[in-house]
């Protein structure tokens, strides 16, 4: 079974509408006893890295999402829950639940561009499976105004990164790791290529 | 490569349409959730639909349509219109709208945009801004509400920076001068915000045909731009306007 976990973040109910339209078979949850047991789980978010961490930890899901990505099993993390994978945010200094190794940084302020970022934009891919069937350069759905680190402390390029695109800087629009997926867009609000996304992950990943 | 959006708006009255809208093929419809389907496969980057039902009773309407389209269409849309306090917000986005649009109400109360920041994040507050040319304001351009029969003696760049700093995420700017003659977009007072406030600016009003797009979107330096009649009845589809923006090499979502 596939589990949306529930901390009442704003982009749920369109989460959950796009899996209904999928055909998905799933369970929206706040009970890390079920997260912990499913085949995967989706981590939605829209909002404030700060405020969501505490209702994470209040209701013990900080935990449940870290043992559920230790058993292997697919996870996927969509904009602010592909962020509070990452180990710290520069969003009222949070510390995050380090799954996926790298800092969530503000957008430069110097850039000529609108902060946030509001709207479409291109991904460049690595075909892994999240993006089969998607070309190159197809846009998605982009509410933020921070973003996924494509760099590792030491300076290196993280290996973690599975798309990239540009706003001002180029930054991680995608992330994947063995059984760990992000995206820092909104498949369930990218139209017909942000829903071929998601059913990738329902679908063909395990 | 960031795209600008092109952004449909939908009157709804009663959970209706309020024109006997014709897309090619001269089909009246007059249902907002086959329209959204219809413009959501045409390739539109976002849609607004305002609810300008009359009586307060019937508003629940309009939550039931926004339910609807929410399950049909997978791109961001905005709903406006008799919003005035944090309930209706949450009345919306619950039903599965990504933002609200409030206009008139933040005039009377500007506290709302801040109280919708906080409880939706700034995404999710849209400002809708009705100016007028007014030489009596310092940038020439006075705000005006109440579908433009009052004027508040608010200036317009001074409004546009006072709800960016109260949280709005985005401006809706309709020139009340340039709306419904389909002669072009007000292209200065688009510059005039967009280049005073650091948040997008959604231009709005005037749209006759594609090249009024390109230019609000270049010149005008708007990070969107809204249609109504020009694709609502027929004249052009969202991918022609798309079309002649790519060929005058505005960055606009083509796939």
């Amino acid at each position: 079974m596939i589990t949306v976990v529930d901390y009442e973040a704003g982009n749920l109910k369109s989460v959950e509408t796009a899996l209904y339209h999928l055909n998905a078979e799933f369970t929206i949850s706040s009970d890390p006893e079920i997260i912990v047991k499913s085949d995967k789980v989706i981590f939605p978010g829209v909002g404030e890295a700060k405020h969501a961490m505490g209702v994470l930890r209040s209701r013990g899901l900080d935990k449940a999402i870290i043992t559920f990505a230790s058993t292997g099993k697919p996870l996927f993390g969509i904009c602010l829950g592909a962020q509070i994978l990452q180990d710290y945010s520069e969003e009222r200094d949070t510390q995050l639940l380090g799954i996926i190794p790298g800092d969530v940084k503000l957008f430069p302020s110097d850039m000529d561009l609108k902060v946030p970022q509001i709207g479409w934009n291109t991904v460049s891919h690595d075909s892994s499976l999240l993006f089969e069937g998607i070309p190159q350069e197809s846009s998605f759905y982009f509410v933020h105004s921070y973003y996924l680190s494509t760099k590792l402390s030491g300076g290196s390029d993280s290996p973690w990164i599975a798309g990239r695109s540009k706003y001002g800087i180029t930054f991680a629009s995608a992330v994947h790791r063995d059984n760990i997926w992000a995206t820092q867009f909104h498949p369930e609000k990218s139209g017909p290529k942000g829903l071929k996304l998601l059913d990738n992950f329902i679908r063909r990943i395990d | 490569m960031f795209q600008k959006r092109i952004v449909v708006c939908l009157d709804v009255r009663d959970g209706k349409t309020t024109k006997g809208i014709r897309f090619k093929g001269n089909v009246d419809i007059g249902d907002p959730v086959v329209m959204a389907e219809e413009y959501y496969n045409q390739g539109v980057d976002e849609l607004v639909f305002y609810d300008i039902t009359a009586s307060a009773e019937r508003r629940g309407i309009m939550i039931d349509v926004v339910r609807r389209v929410a399950e049909k269409i997978f791109i961001p849309f905005c709903v406006g219109g008799g919003i005035a306090t944090v309930d209706d917000m949450s009345a919306v986005i619950l039903a599965g709208a990504e933002k609200v649009s409030i206009n008139s109400a933040a005039v009377r109360t500007p506290s709302i945009i801040t109280g919708g920041a906080r409880r939706y994040g700034s995404q999710c507050i849209v400002l809708g801004m009705d100016a007028k040319v007014d030489s009596s304001m310092p940038s020439g351009y006075g705000i005006v509400i109440d579908g433009g029969r009052v004027k508040t003696g608010k200036d317009m760049l001074e409004w546009a920076k006072e709800a960016e700093s109260l949280g709005a995420g985005e401006i809706v700017l309709n020139s009340i001068d340039a709306d419904g003659t389909r002669d072009g977009y007000e292209i200065t007072a688009t510059r005039l915000v967009s280049e005073s406030v650091g948040i997008p600016v959604v231009a709005s009003g005037g749209a006759g045909i594609p090249d009024h797009l390109v230019d609000v979107l270049t010149r005008g330096k708007a990070d969107a731009a809204l249609v109504a009649s020009m694709v609502h009845y027929g004249d052009f589809s969202v991918g022609e306007i798309k079309k002649v923006l790519s060929e005058s090499n505005v960055p606009v979502r083509l796939d």
